[in-house]
């Protein structure tokens, strides 16, 4: 674990904001249930507790009034309404910047800020208006008890009995008592009823308990602060003759705090009551307030996280690093052994084969700790769209599916900016204002759909919005008028579909400060062929477009296919190639002075040497022998041609990143079995750099410049 | 009051202190050291994987333990003939700007130690290129020995832009 208690802090926002955005998702949904109310209360309650901890006052502010309204609806004392929940919606991103403030530094929107806290202020009863309070401590599920808060003396009586893990901890009851007889009058009884005999005495055990009765003007709450750093530690009842006379609503809030349910509380309250020695662990009230101590917590937790482990995430890489060279190690040592003169090797191979599918499974197990639902990243980008629909009058929705299909965690981090990107495009350019919609006879909310799902060994995304579509006459207008295709150019309807994605293509001068920020699309198509993945939109007029992103699973391993290219052994991802021959003189036609065409079953593809197009073979002393059949992104074939292919196999990445800079045709590298390096080749950037394709006719350099 | 003995001790420290430990090897028959620390290892040649579109300096990448690394002809670099590769030659690999890079040499002569108030400052000479990869020269045995400016050699920028 690295870092201060601080930043441990900031790592459980992360998990506690994501709750918060669950709960409030699912409310907004139309799941008024009580336990998800409880689990956003618990969320910002913790949020609190530690930002109290650490003197972050504003947030500490902010969070306390966005607690007290869900304590209020949890009380059922407030109803949700839509206008409500937009509140809370806008509330808990508000929530998730403070506390991005607070990590980062920077400011936050002041105005925004008041506006909020005011319009809360509504939801939350006049003499809640306070906010004093004492920080708590991380993950406590304490709860301050408004209804109570009168200033009325009275009488707790507290019956406290240590757990032997207690002294462990070093707590001295000596201290505990004394912190209460500052809050009132107290008096202590021990009760030593429980002490066995001399000799059945173990020294380690905890026998003691003691009867404290305190008078004091003080909450509830005050007295369990108290005990607060002893919890789970000790049995602790807490009663007062007031609670249990007339206010049964206070108590229920205490056991919704508690996270039980209120009516078995209501029996088990009284079922403990002094007289017995040891209160049973399951009496609701005086149960340790430890996670998952009672069953009716059982009930909450199958809606919480499965319990995780929070781990450096460089300790992981190194630890797939290591996996990386135990396979690569693994084909060396095979490959050893078959050039080994040795006479039986066989059993050594059915040893190593049992070698091979083991480090496959520590591999595939290493791996997936490193993948993540994309579920966290879906939830941010319901308050893009939130936002964006706001800045831009138009009522749009976003629906997610898949949030379950797991990612590698880096892919998800840097899908983060090209999503956002797209759905603000999808709502300012996609989405049509309401009135046009009525006109359309859509309905008045538009839907984005962000969709994620496993494709064949690659992860498919995908935004699809319900709005008008392409406007295709305009995107060719631009593009021509800034000059990036001739006037006379042809293109289809996807192509120009996909001249968004050209650099220099933006709307920016015309369009609203939302997206049209400098930056266009090329951005995101940068940001996703970064990732190994291709991006492709098509679009139909009136009814809508969709991005479709397809990414490698993982960015550590792929499946490549290795060949040979000019004695040099190369790998070319396996997804891009669509199909392998191996051509004869017959199958090759030219086409003008330089330009070839490998005829497939009477369809035409141009040639591709991939010697050529990266600069290492300056004669052609022979024809190469194999054709890879590959697909771009525009859905243009062509053929590479290479020497030979070897093999085809997973390898290990390794990125070229440092090493040297970006060499047109290569996307990383990988290290083979002999331990020598081979390139990976990326057959998008080798057709646009190959003279031959390039120069091949308009439509095709359209098309590269497209993909380039 | 020290000991003699450890007035002995003192001494002898500051003056091995004084002294830097530097690896000469030849390239292109010309003498050449780097300082110790700044080596990691050196390594007998083995062909290493060509780079599509490097410049001529640039040999290719190297698997070192797992990890690609690029390789410099330190000849080439110098302006000098291009090395002829074969298994007598050495790579050394060093450390420069947080990356390890192997640069090709071809033979590693001796380790030296020399007094810094020893080197003397490059002459002036027509070749920019040497006046800023040279660091200072040494004499060593009646021969000229070049300690080579390795972060003038290998630039940060150059590595990204390369």
């Amino acid at each position: 674990m690295s870092g201060s208690i601080q930043d441990t802090f900031f790592e459980e926002c992360e998990d506690l904001l994501e709750a918060m955005d669950e709960g409030l998702t699912a409310i907004e949904g139309g799941e008024h249930d009580q336990e998800v109310v409880n689990a956003i209360f618990r969320a910002v309650h913790s949020i609190k507790g530690g930002a109290g901890a650490f003197g972050l006052d504003e947030l500490v502010g902010f969070a306390h009034k966005f607690e007290t309204v869900f304590d209020e609806l949890r009380s059922g004392k407030l109803e949700f309404d839509a206008a409500l929940i937009q509140l809370l919606l806008r509330s808990s991103d508000h929530l998730a910047d403070l506390v991005a403030t607070a990590r980062d530094g920077g400011t936050t929107d002041e105005a925004h800020h008041d506006v909020l806290i005011e319009a809360l202020a509504k939801y939350i009863p006049e003499e809640e208006e306070d906010l004093t309070f004492e920080p708590m401590g991380l993950g406590g599920a304490m709860a301050p008890m408004p209804l109570i808060e009168d200033t009325t003396e009275r009488a707790y009586e507290i019956r406290f009995q240590p757990l032997k893990d207690m002294y462990g901890t070093g707590n001295e009851p000596f201290f505990l008592f004394q912190a209460l007889s500052e809050l009132g009058e107290l008096s202590v009884r021990l009760n030593e009823s429980e002490l066995p005999g001399f000799d059945a005495f173990d020294a380690d055990e905890s026998y003691l308990a003691w009867d404290l009765t305190l008078v004091s003007n003080e909450p509830r709450s005050a007295i369990e602060a108290v005990f607060e750093f002893v919890e789970g530690l000790c049995e602790l009842t807490i009663e007062s003759e007031a609670d249990e006379a007339e206010d049964t609503d206070a108590l229920a809030a205490l056991n919704a705090a508690f996270g039980t349910d209120p009516d078995a509380s209501g029996d088990a309250a009284p079922a403990a009551p002094f007289e017995e020695p040891a209160p049973a662990p399951e009496a609701v009230v005086s149960a340790p307030v430890e996670e998952k101590a009672s069953p009716p917590k059982a009930e909450t937790a199958k809606a919480g996280p499965k319990p995780t482990l929070r781990v450096d995430l460089e300790r992981v890489d190194r630890l797939i690093n290591a996996v990386g060279e135990l396979i690569i190690n693994h084909s060396m040592l095979a490959q050893q052994i078959a050039n080994l003169d040795a006479g039986d090797v066989r059993e050594v191979e059915t040893e190593l084969e049992g070698f091979k599918n083991l480090a496959r499974d520590i591999q595939e197990g290493v791996m997936s700790i490193r993948a993540q639902p994309v579920k966290p990243l879906f939830q941010r980008m319901a308050r893009i769209v939130r936002e964006a629909s706001s800045a831009t009058g138009k009522t749009a929705k976003l629906v997610t599916e898949g949030e379950a299909t797991e990612v590698d965690k880096t892919v998800i981090e840097r899908l983060s900016d090209p999503l956002t990107h797209i759905l603000r495009n999808a709502v300012d350019h996609g989405i049509e204002k309401p009135e046009d919609r009525a006109a359309a006879g859509k309905s008045n909310a538009g839907e984005i759909r962000l969709t994620a799902s496993h494709r064949s060994g690659s992860v498919c995304i995908e935004i699809r919005d319900d709005g008008a579509g392409v406007n295709r006459p305009r995107v060719k207008q631009i593009a021509i008028d800034k000059g990036l295709i001739p006037e006379n150019a042809e293109l289809t309807d996807n192509e120009i579909d996909n001249l968004l994605f050209l650099p220099g293509f933006s709307t920016a001068k015309e369009i609203s400060n939302l997206s049209g920020r400098g930056v266009g699309m090329d951005v995101v198509k940068n940001a996703v062929t970064g990732l190994g993945g291709r991006i492709n939109i098509s679009s139909t007029p009136g009814k809508g477009s969709t991005f479709t992103i397809i990414l490698p699973l993982t960015l550590a391993v792929m499946d490549g296919m290795v060949v040979s290219v000019a004695d040099q052994t190369m790998v070319v991802p396996i997804t891009s190639i669509v199909e392998t021959m191996r051509g004869s003189d017959e199958m090759i036609n030219n086409l003008g002075a330089d330009g070839t065409l490998l005829s497939i079953r009477g369809n035409f593809v141009p040639i591709c040497d991939v010697a050529d197009a990266l600069g290492l073979r300056q004669h052609y002393d022979q024809p190469p022998g194999v054709y890879l059949l590959v697909e771009t992104e525009t859905g243009q074939r062509s053929a590479l041609a290479v020497d030979d292919i070897y093999d085809q196999r997973q390898v290990v990445i390794k990125s070229l990143d440092g090493v040297c800079g970006n060499i047109p045709g290569v996307a990383a590298a990988t290290i083979l079995g002999d331990g020598k390096i081979a390139m990976i080749l990326d057959p998008e950037s080798i057709l646009a750099a190959s003279p031959s394709a390039a120069g091949f006719d308009t439509d095709r350099r359209i098309s590269n410049a497209i993909a380039s | 009051m020290p000991s003699q003995a450890e007035i002995q001790q003192l001494d002898h420290e500051v003056k091995h202190t004084q002294f830097s430990e530097f690896v000469s090897f030849s390239v292109a028959g010309q003498a050449f050291c780097l300082k110790i620390t700044q080596i990691r290892e050196i390594r007998r040649w083995s062909p290493v994987t060509i780079l599509p579109h490097a410049p001529s300096d640039v040999l290719g990448v190297m698997n070192l333990r797992g990890a690609v690394i690029p390789i410099y002809d330190l000849s080439a670099r110098f302006g000098l003939q291009q090395t002829e590769a074969s298994e007598r030659n050495v790579v050394i690999v060093v450390a420069v700007h947080g990356k390890q890079v192997g640069l090709l040499a071809e033979s590693v002569s001796e380790i030296i130690s020399i007094n810094p108030e020893e080197i003397q400052d490059t002459p002036q000479v027509d070749s920019r290129n040497t006046m800023e990869y040279i660091q200072g020269i040494i004499s060593h045995n009646e021969s000229m020995v070049r300690i080579i400016n390795l972060d003038a050699v290998i630039t940060a920028p150059e590595q990204v832009l390369l």
